[in-house]
């Protein structure tokens, strides 16, 4: 079972939810959590472990071979991302840029641009308590995260077996990343403020799932804080509000040092186990 | 004409509340632009009349015509991205899955593949209560935020400066580190960074900071929620000192921000006049390095 | 010498333009034949990735030897002008072409 944790905006709490609802779960059973926020991996700090396994991550990149280059610069004109140019009588491959679409390489009319492997991330697999954890991590200066999140969900369905909880940690908005992380999910909860802000991007997130056809359901974080918007558009467009988390300053101090909630709030706890017992509920657990 | 960029690098800090509050400041000699395009949530707050707005392309999209298709499958069998699939007897693109690279365009036997322009999402030029305005823009679902976006609002925010003769343009900068806010980031001539005391907020405070330094722009730093954890605050401040980043100020945790932003108001129209008054000075200390 | 200054207009009195792969136009000056000649690079509008390799192109197929700009180039472009061996020059953001060819030649400008 996969259940895909994702928010229209960063901040509103993706993270604390997704490591503590991890945490929590796998004090009963097998539970993997994985950080798809592949440009900014945060649930590391709060899931703490020895590294039990690392592996990098690769994509594809032309590899530009003198020999028998012709210089005829298909390869550059083919390219629709500017990622190879050239300079004088040489071609030069910007690395960053490159999708990965073999275009120029399966096209040159004389095999002088072979694909060879290129350092994408790295992948990390670490083991907390008694949930495993893994988070990719893109390389500095590196654009495309897609490919590394479609590579790490291939790294869980091999590794980990399907009666494991498998929890992702998606990337915040709703562009590329967040929609890769999210579609091969059999559930996603969408974790949100009570504020205007929270309510506009929020909507724009279920705009998302919906046209995944997901089921999901909505998480409010800070409640008690700010309106009753979110709460009146759930009631609303029929959506389930699986938990409250309230606003406490507590919870901010205890996030601020990296720490786990769900020990120490008994309200978290509760909420928690509100989630637990919809996604039981509906057949998405045991 | 000069141009102050507001950052974080982390979502959540307050920057856009506080973004807000200086188009307010600033009034009619500023023009605002929005391009945390991912999350743009600053019109929630300055009333934008939404008067003209342009469709946004960017990147392109195959397309396959139904009629010259031959069902051969050769673009199916180059495509790395899973975009083509066999529909019937054609095959059909998958507009979610396409990168627009145009292999299949170059392979089709028969040219049945054209590319198009991809229409990605919105731009707008609007009047703001400020009287002043704002350009903003809406990414479609799916759509990739690249820097192409993030330059066309800021170019459509200096020039509409340059013609009403404003001194400013106040950038609300994308998040990340990535392409969007380096586009946020090019031609500013201040960055102000709005960071919190988290060891998250510290974690991707020191990441927008590496890609600053290396392009040399001047920056200085407000501290949010400075109380949530003063250790943390302090390690930040000790940060900001060693790296040449100019640390401007604290504001303690303060619930008022949601309270104003729910009432659809910046902080300078929120009837917590301490708070107005910190906001005040943290901007007049901005225009002074400025 | 071929010096390039980004810039928001063409000619000497052009304000430059601090971004280098967006620039609007490429103003260059030809020292030898005492020659000033400005490039139209509005097209770059239209890409969505690739703006600095694309302006870098620009200035190699001029054979520049010299980039006058205000912020500096991002890492590829960077990269193909050190390949094409045009040393970059930075801090003229808030000069006219004029002056940041004077600020030049005194030496004022950063080196990249």
């Amino acid at each position: 079972m996969k259940i895909a944790i994702a928010s229209g905006k960063g901040g509103t709490g993706k993270t604390t939810l997704s490591t503590n609802l991890a945490h929590y779960l796998a004090t009963a059973g097998n539970v993997v959590l994985t950080d798809l926020d592949v440009e900014e991996p945060n649930s590391g700090l709060f899931i703490h472990g020895k590294t039990i396994y690392e592996t990098d991550i690769f994509k594809k990149i032309p590899l530009w071979k003198s020999g028998n280059c012709l210089l005829c610069n298909k390869c550059k004109e083919l390219c629709n991302f500017n990622a190879i140019t050239r300079i004088l009588d040489e071609i030069l491959v910007f690395p960053q840029l490159c999708h990965s679409c073999h275009a120029c390489s399966e096209l040159c009319p004389t095999n002088s641009l072979p694909m060879e492997n290129k350092i994408l991330g790295k992948l990390q697999q670490k083991r907390y308590d008694n949930l495993d954890f893994v988070e990719s991590r893109l390389e500095i200066g590196e654009e495309q995260a897609v490919p590394l999140i479609a590579q790490t969900i291939d790294f869980i369905d091999e590794k980990f077996h399907h009666d494991y909880l498998k929890i992702f940690d998606s990337p915040p908005g709703t562009s590329c990343p967040m929609i890769e992380a999210v579609k091969d999910a059999d559930f996603v909860i969408l974790i949100t403020e009570p504020t205007p802000f929270g309510f506009h991007d929020v909507r724009l997130a279920v705009e998302v799932v919906r046209k995944l056809k997901k089921n999901f359901g909505i998480i409010i974080n800070r409640y008690g804080i700010g309106n009753n918007d979110v709460e009146e558009y759930c009631n609303e467009h029929h959506i389930p509000l699986l938990a409250k988390i309230p606003n406490q300053q507590q919870i901010a101090k205890l996030y601020s040092e990296g720490q786990l909630l769900w020990q120490h709030i008994p309200e978290v706890k509760r909420e928690l186990d509100q989630v637990v017992a919809y996604l039981q509920n509906e057949g998405l657990m045991k | 004409m000069k141009e102050i960029v507001v950052i974080s690098g982390k979502g959540g800090t307050g920057k856009t509340s506080l973004t807000a509050s200086f188009s307010f400041l600033g009034g009619d000699k500023m023009i605002t632009a929005d391009c945390d395009v991912d999350a743009a949530d600053m019109h929630l707050l300055l009333e934008p009349d939404f008067a003209e707005s342009e469709d946004f392309y960017s990147g392109k999209m195959a397309f396959i015509d139904k009629n010259q298709c031959t069902n051969c499958g050769s673009c199916a069998a180059i495509c790395r991205f899973d975009a083509i699939i066999e529909d019937g007897n054609v095959h059909r693109i998958i507009e979610l899955n396409c990168e627009g690279c145009g292999y299949c365009y170059h392979v089709c036997p028969v040219d049945a593949i054209s590319m198009i322009d991809n229409l990605v999402g919105k731009w707008y030029k609007s009047k703001i209560k400020t009287g002043s305005f704002m350009v903003h823009a809406k990414l479609g679902i799916g759509a990739e935020n690249s820097g192409k976006l993030v330059a066309k609002v800021k170019q459509e925010a200096k020039a509409l400066a340059e013609q009403l003769g404003k001194e400013l343009v106040l950038v609300d900068g994308s998040p990340g580190i990535g392409c969007p806010v380096i586009s946020s980031l090019s031609g500013a001539n201040l960055v102000v960074l709005v960071a919190e005391p988290s060891i998250s907020g510290i974690h991707d405070l020191k990441r927008v900071i590496q890609l600053i330094q290396k392009f040399q722009i001047p920056s200085c730093c407000i501290i949010n929620k400075a109380d949530i954890n003063e250790k943390n605050t302090l390690e930040l401040m000790e940060f900001l000192n060693r790296n040449s980043v100019k640390h401007i100020g604290n504001i303690d945790y303060n619930e008022n921000f949601t309270k104003a932003m729910t009432e659809g108001k910046t902080i300078m129209e929120y009837s917590d006049k301490g708070l107005a008054d910190k906001v005040q000075t943290l901007w007049n200390d901005i225009l002074k390095i400025l | 010498m071929k010096i390039a200054f980004t810039a928001k207009g063409p000619g000497w009195e052009a304000s430059v333009d601090p971004r280098f792969g967006r620039t609007e136009y490429l103003v260059i000056f030809d020292e030898e034949k005492d020659e000033l000649t400005t490039i139209d690079n509005r097209d770059i509008q239209n890409e969505s990735h690739g703006a600095g390799p694309k302006t870098s192109q620009i200035l190699l197929e001029q054979k520049v030897q010299v980039l006058v700009t205000g912020n500096g180039p991002g890492g590829n472009a960077a990269t193909v002008l050190e390949r094409g061996k045009v040393e970059t020059y930075i801090g003229a953001g808030d000069t006219t072409v004029r002056e940041a060819y004077d600020k030049f030649k005194k030496g004022e400008l950063t080196k990249f």
